[in-house]
């Protein structure tokens, strides 16, 4: 038990996939001006996160591992990720145009997004069972999504500020993540 | 190596059939006509037909919840293309409508009160003394309309007024709702002659103040053949003011208004009205939006 709540603690805030270890900073900078639009890329990248985690666990364990075939890792893996993006794309248009159309291009971007390989490939790498790799995906994809939300409530206050013309839009923006990783820093000592 | 390939040839085969299998279950269907009215849509995203885009305009066409016509940039030829894609008649078809200046009283006709440097903004100017014109309702010439236009319409001209250019006005009414002094209306493009003057003063305030000014004369009335202009009660006087359904524009009015208050433009070119036509089957409406 006592395990778990480390990789939750440690995959949340210590070692946040976007704050800590500067993956998926595609979307982080790109979908974050909306909360709401924000919320819903937190959810597609978690459902994408948790179900790559699972599958590519039991591809690494049943497939690569077994056949000895272990440098097709990313192949395999990166074909699983395309997959599942774009089941969640045919099911977020069915069920949510509005949320289809405010994600745009970072919907399919998913495909590429690092922080989905890299969570991926972290759980072979530390040797989870398959119970730890989905609770340690699930916890990175709720990292992710608490740095969205963050973000996000942030850039909607921007909006009121008076910010110089030069540092407008993107500049402000990484000005921001930057900060907010260095604030992220101060929970390193947390375990 | 032959492992390899097998292994993920299943897992690409396995994948696909199940997208495959997704694709079929979570199809959305798109109506093909909004697809096709978007293709001739002006794609300026105005918002003058109140949906939110063309995009939400095609959709609301479609579901038919709003008259084709609403669209004026589009004007009748896009009426036309809508129709032929729906298969509907045209019918109900508003005529185009322009945005048309009620004043005339430009720098050399209107007596100005002081002298104006401030913020170039119609709504600043008239926090001074209700602008610098001895006209309290003519137009005060900061050009807040043409700024407004999304179409490049309204340009300042030499005597300070705002000169719309009909051509290039698609009737969005954004200038009209802009207009602090409510002196921009929208008039239908057959419609030539106008009262340019909303001043409701008496005739010698109105005549001191400005020399295009209406002054109650009531000439426009009695020579109207078709009972068109009257002097209408307005504010704490009246003006003249002629009803648009039974004008012929004879411009009699306008040629007996002794301080051509009532002015005739002449018709807009059946030549330039075509080229325009032509342009919109092009796709460019020649809103600029784009410059």
């Amino acid at each position: 038990m006592q395990d778990y709540f480390i990789i939750i603690v440690s995959a949340v805030l210590i070692n946040n996939i976007v704050l800590s270890q500067f993956l998926g900073i595609c979307p982080f900078l790109g979908v974050s001006k909306k909360l709401s639009a924000s919320l819903g890329m937190g959810g597609a990248v978690s459902f994408v996160l948790v179900l790559a985690g699972a599958i590519t666990w039991a591809i690494q364990s049943y497939i690569l591992k077994p056949f000895n075939i272990g440098y097709l890792q990313t192949v395999a893996f990166i074909l699983v990720i395309a997959a599942l993006v774009q089941f969640v794309e045919m099911v977020i248009k069915k069920y949510s145009p509005a949320l289809y159309k405010a994600l745009g291009i970072y919907l399919p971007l998913i495909t590429t997004n690092c922080a989905v390989l890299g969570v991926a490939i972290l759980n072979i790498q530390k040797e989870y069972t398959l119970g730890k790799a989905v609770v340690h995906s699930l916890s990175h994809a709720a990292g992710f999504t608490l740095a969205l939300i963050l973000m996000s409530g942030i850039r909607e206050r921007l909006e009121d500020a008076d910010i110089p013309e030069c540092m407008q839009g993107t500049p402000i923006a990484l000005v921001i993540g930057a900060l907010m990783s260095m604030s992220f820093l101060g929970f390193s000592g947390l375990i | 190596m032959l492992v390899a390939v097998i292994s993920l040839a299943c897992m690409g085969a396995i994948f696909g059939i199940v997208l495959g299998i997704s694709s079929r279950k979570f199809a959305v269907e798109v109506d093909p006509r909004v697809e096709a009215l978007l293709q001739v849509m002006p794609g300026a995203n105005c918002g003058a037909c109140g949906q939110p885009g063309c995009a939400g305009f095609a959709e609301a066409v479609v579901a038919g919840t709003v008259n084709p016509s609403a669209c004026s940039p589009g004007g009748l030829s896009l009426y036309e293309k809508i129709a032929a894609i729906l298969g509907t008649e045209v019918s109900d078809y508003e005529e185009r409508k322009v945005a048309q200046l009620l004043c005339q009283g430009g720098v050399g006709h209107a007596r100005m009160s002081y002298r104006y440097k401030g913020i170039s903004d119609c709504h600043a100017v008239l926090k001074k003394f209700r602008g610098p014109k001895a006209c309290n309702t003519g137009c005060v010439m900061q050009g807040s309309c043409s700024r407004a236009c999304p179409f490049g319409a309204i340009q300042m001209g030499a005597d300070g007024l705002p000169v719309v250019d009909y051509y290039l006005c698609t009737g969005c009414n954004k200038c009209v709702l802009e207009c602090p002094q409510q002196i921009l209306k929208l008039v239908g493009v057959s419609h030539l002659v106008n009262v340019r003057c909303v001043n409701t003063d008496k005739a010698k305030e109105a005549k001191a103040a400005c020399a295009v000014a209406c002054i109650k004369c009531r000439i426009c009335e009695k020579n109207c053949p078709e009972d068109a202009v009257h002097l209408v009660p307005a504010g704490n006087g009246s003006v003249a003011v002629i009803d648009y359904d039974k004008c012929s524009n004879c411009g009699i009015c306008a040629a007996k208004c002794p301080t051509k208050a009532i002015d005739k433009i002449p018709p807009l070119s059946e030549d330039v009205v075509l080229e325009i036509k032509e342009a919109a089957n092009s796709g460019c409406e020649h809103c600029k939006a784009c410059a």
